[in-house]
């Protein structure tokens, strides 16, 4: 899951990271109060779930608090990477000497949390990596012992030679490595970490993403989600137990298994269609979820042919032939359905809906040149 | 021979009481597999379905019943602990079925399953089945064949297609391993290549990949570096949209890592043939056999 910059920056603060003040807005008057309390420059940042905000024209800075109201104005409402701008973070601008990256990410190949630091900050770090990997500074973590403090220290060393600020360094990255185990985070980073003319270090950006699969002990970071950062039917989707992602294309395809729902995808291009979503209702056999899933899929207007793909294991074909049939009794459709089921009680499957007037394939490929050849 | 299971597999099931558990229990007994124990806390002293001992821990499983290796069908928030259990107390296979255990979990459970040696599979996987003579989770017993071919993949219905196209073309497989599709996994591509490469029953391999990691990326240096039996491949998610999370913990392409075409060309360039559909499997096998 993907929290807000704000978010994380609540997160990094209580963990003892040196972040400064920030206020949420919501309107351009709240950007001009928080702005007047302030005094001097401020920042005003979009807080949506993308990257490259900065080159969207979502950040803006501001000199006095008029500004900053019309700088709220400008980036309120405005879309990046198709996401709506619902607030903006405004806070005391920073002076700059320096500008480092540190962050921590899950490294599958190591299987642990590796923290990465770079004096090259400010800047996209995959860039980075790519142009100048020998400014990237890497220490692989023992998740049983967390960060050792000599750990720390050593890599701050590689951002500053000045004692005063590494010992700073030293602290914040203690902090990220704290907030990072707390969370359940998969990914926490500061881009980044700067130095100002005075000697201060300081954390000016905060991003983390959190382990699905943690949600259910970090209860306080589920209240995190921002539901309008996600599409209504994938917030539906979710609701119901399924795993749903919305696509550009017109073949909407309902899938058992996470596997064969991407194989089911790529073979609908593989014919020269496109499809309208990922979508696996995963190894139940509740022909609740069923009904669900065509619900989502139907409500999608670009959709012109629904395609089933069900290899029964756990999945029992007939529960989901009795979905299809209870979901389409219940629902008015206009769209071609086209219904691929083998496996745990496919004979069963084939009869229900035979009985209620479908078709049931039993090969894959066909069924899937047939769901794209009707949506055209 | 085949891989990891066989006769010598001595089975004991944690949460065999649950649901999951109790219906794929009666499925592994009557396929064959030898499930010497059950384990479900406070139901120590109990039978199951009058032929299973079950006990309050894996470490009596052991002591009492000879159990040498487990299947976990425990929620997830049990499911790390079922892990370093079964590992404590000697189990030398541990097969984790339960999706959804924390990431930051499953990296302290892993160094430790290390620690004791044992040989984890999962989780978030369907577990592994050698055609005629055991199988350790959830695969489907009715779609497999025996055989001399070897299946390796991250999925679970994906693999079962597979295994059904193979079959439906006479084709038989040795043994079918899923390896499970989250980030953290105990057993990879590499130990399952290596152990095909080295058994005697196994004549080529299939490799079913998908995005997120570069596992297939290593794999595939493998495969040109030890392997001397062929390779042929498929990979999932050639039309999922980055930094989407597919289904699977860890079928996400992060930034520019883990497309499907990076280990598409990683196949290719290293000798495996890659098939473009899963039912060109068949004809892919059948050019290198």
């Amino acid at each position: 899951m993907n929290i807000h910059e704000y978010q994380a920056r609540e997160i990094f603060r209580s963990h003892g990271l040196p972040v400064p003040d920030s206020v949420l807005a919501e309107s351009a008057e709240q950007a001009r109060e928080a702005a007047a309390r302030f005094g001097g420059t401020v920042v005003i940042k979009a807080q949506v779930h993308a990257g490259g905000r900065g080159k969207a024209g979502g950040v803006k800075l501001a000199s006095d608090p008029a500004e900053a109201g019309k700088a709220a104005e400008a980036i309120l409402g405005m879309e990046i990477k198709g996401l709506v701008v619902e607030n903006v973070l405004v806070a005391a601008a920073v002076e700059i000497a320096t500008e480092a990256y540190v962050g921590i990410v899950m490294d599958r190949t190591s299987q642990r949390p590796v923290m990465m630091v770079s004096p090259e900050g400010g800047v996209d770090i995959e860039e980075v990596a790519a142009t100048k990997p020998e400014a990237i500074f890497k220490e692989a973590i023992d998740p049983r012992y967390g960060l050792m403090p000599h750990e720390a220290t050593g890599l701050a060393y590689r951002l500053f030679s000045d004692p005063a600020l590494a010992k700073q360094a030293a602290r914040a990255l203690a902090g990220l490595w704290s907030a990072y185990e707390g969370a359940d985070a998969t990914l926490a980073e500061v881009n980044p970490l700067v130095s100002t003319p005075e000697g201060e270090v300081l954390a000016i950006d905060a991003k983390m993403n959190i382990d699905d699969s943690s949600l259910f002990r970090q209860p306080e970071i589920e209240a995190m989600r921002d539901e309008g950062a996600e599409a209504p039917s994938e917030q539906r989707a979710r609701e119901a137990g399924l795993s749903y992602i919305k696509l550009d294309g017109d073949v909407g395809c309902c899938v058992n298994g996470a596997g064969l729902a991407m194989a089911t995808m790529d073979l609908v291009k593989y014919y020269g269609g496109s499809p309208a979503n990922f979508l696996d209702i995963g190894g139940s056999s509740n022909p609740e979820k069923v009904v669900a899933a065509l619900e989502i899929i139907t409500e999608d207007p670009s959709v012109r042919s629904i395609l089933f793909n069900i290899f029964g294991g756990i999945t029992r074909c007939d529960d989901v032939a009795n979905g299809i049939v209870e979901a389409t009794g219940r629902l008015d459709l206009d769209v071609p359905i086209t219904i691929r089921l083998t496996g745990t009680n496919q004979k069963e499957g084939v009869k229900i809906l035979e009985g209620a007037g479908f078709e049931a394939d039993t090969d894959m490929d066909r069924a899937v040149r047939r769901a794209v050849e009707v949506a055209s | 021979m085949a891989i990891f299971i066989g006769e010598q597999t001595r089975l004991v099931v944690q949460g065999i009481t649950g649901r999951d558990g109790s219906f794929h229990t009666r499925q592994m007994i009557e396929y064959g597999t030898r499930v010497v124990a059950g384990v479900t806390p406070g139901k120590g002293g109990l039978t199951f379905d009058g032929a299973v001992p079950v006990h309050n821990t894996v470490a009596e499983a052991v002591v009492e019943q000879g159990a040498n290796a487990s299947v976990i069908y425990v929620p997830a928030r049990f499911a790390g602990d079922a892990i370093l259990e079964a590992a404590d107390a000697g189990i030398e296979l541990i097969v984790c079925i339960t999706e959804g255990i924390p990431v930051a979990e499953m990296m302290r459970v892993m160094l430790f399953v290390q620690e004791c040696g044992a040989r984890l599979i999962g989780p978030n996987c369907p577990g592994l089945i050698v055609p005629g003579v055991c199988k350790v989770g959830i695969l489907p017993a009715q779609i497999v064949l025996p055989g001399r071919i070897g299946i390796v993949s991250r999925s679970g219905t994906l693999t079962y297609e597979i295994i059904f196209q193979l079959t439906s073309a006479g084709i038989g497989q040795s043994t079918s391993i899923g390896i499970g599709g989250d980030p953290i996994i105990g057993t990879d591509f590499v130990d399952c290549l290596r152990a095909f490469e080295a058994d005697d029953e196994t004549d080529a391999v299939v490799i079913i990949g998908e995005i997120g990691g570069t596992d297939e990326q290593t794999a595939a240096s493998l495969v040109k570096e030890e392997m001397n039996k062929p390779v042929v491949g498929f990979i999932a998610g050639q039309t999922a949209p980055p930094g989407r999370r597919m289904g699977h913990a860890g079928a996400i392409i992060s930034g520019s890592e883990g497309t499907a075409a990076e280990k598409v060309r990683a196949f290719q360039e290293n000798g495996i043939a890659v098939a473009e559909r899963p039912v060109d499997i068949v004809d892919a096998l059948r050019a290198v056999l």
